[in-house]
């Protein structure tokens, strides 16, 4: 009996550790959120910390997704990278200085979301390789400058893993011109994200294309 | 074995911060805007504009929107491509189905001004 409550403690236990992954033991406080909820979310290209060039953009591209499913209306992130780029904004720091009241005025996005890349890519251990992405993401208002919401996501693959979740939905075309190129991280940072926008309790907010839009609230 | 819980300790991961279910129709919208980065040299515009009007034929047999943002940008790679008519249509469809997008496209509009 003792051995068996021991057993199921150390269950409970590793369930908990499973769950952290994706619940902090403290909620994040929505009240700014609450106070200006956005409609529209502005993704600027993240900032790269991490020693793979391709990775912003590797990145970038993989946000628009969970952001649009949580029910907010996302700027078609190329269109506003190429756009501002083409306004004397060549880099992701550049774009993510510029002052949020000009942003609000050029684009109308009630939020810009601020990324940080601090890790993307693999690093090599004793006998396998792991692809690690983490990131870390600023909500902010553009016409109070608030902070709505802050969040942090990382994932991690080993070399054992499949990584043909993406591979499926892609045509064939791209399949083959993306393989060349295409590094797993990129395939990561879905995971990333999930953990970073769809956590429990911290995650973001449902927005108002969401049918859940109010019950979040 | 220790692979057995390895599969099954990611499932639990994942499932514990479960996404929504899908609303849109992505088709290979992410992956043709990160190829159109990554590996331009193989994927020109061209071809870009290619894929995501297959996405948007099968979207519409399934009867499925496109996601936000994705008019807008197939209108982007019209424009590049000298298509301004069809340039400006999907413009127009963005700003209709997501007027949040309106301010943002009115000044992409002005840029593909009628020849």
């Amino acid at each position: 009996m003792k051995t068996l409550s021991r057993w199921m403690a150390a269950g409970l236990l590793a369930s908990a550790a499973l769950l952290g992954g994706c619940q902090t033991v403290k909620p994040y406080d929505y009240s700014n959120f609450r106070a200006h909820p956005p409609r529209s979310i502005l993704v600027l290209p993240p900032l790269n910390e991490s020693t793979a060039v391709e990775g912003t953009y590797g990145y970038l591209t993989t946000v628009t997704r969970p952001v649009a499913e949580l029910g907010y209306y996302v700027f078609p992130v190329a269109v506003v990278d190429q756009f501002m780029k083409a306004n004397g904004l060549p880099s992701a720091a550049e774009m993510q200085q510029a002052p949020l009241a000009k942003v609000a005025e050029i684009t109308g996005a009630d939020a810009v979301l601020f990324l940080d890349l601090k890790q993307y890519g693999s690093h090599f251990q004793v006998l396998s390789s792991v692809v690690s992405v983490e990131v870390t993401a600023k909500l902010v208002d553009t016409r109070s400058g608030m902070l709505l919401w802050e969040g942090h996501g990382a994932a991690q693959q080993g070399s054992g893993g499949s990584g043909s979740l993406l591979g499926d939905l892609i045509s064939a075309a791209l399949t083959q011109a993306l393989n060349k190129h295409s590094d797993r991280a990129h395939q990561v940072s879905r995971l990333a994200n999930a953990n970073l926008f769809y956590a429990r309790d911290t995650g973001l907010p449902y927005g108002p294309y969401s049918p859940k839009y109010e019950k979040s609230h | 074995m220790m692979r057995l819980c390895a599969v099954l300790c990611s499932t639990a991961l994942l499932a514990a911060c479960a996404a929504p279910a899908a609303r849109y129709a992505w088709g290979s919208y992410e992956e043709v805007i990160y190829a159109s980065y990554a590996s331009r040299e193989d994927v020109p515009a061209e071809k870009q504009v290619e894929i995501l009007e297959k996405d948007y034929q099968q979207a519409r047999a399934a009867n499925q929107h496109m996601p936000p943002g994705w008019h807008a940008h197939l209108g982007y790679l019209y424009y590049q491509l000298g298509r301004g008519d069809q340039a400006r249509q999907e413009l127009v469809t963005e700003k209709n189905e997501f007027p949040e997008s309106a301010v943002f496209v009115n000044r992409l509009l002005a840029n593909v001004k009628s020849p």
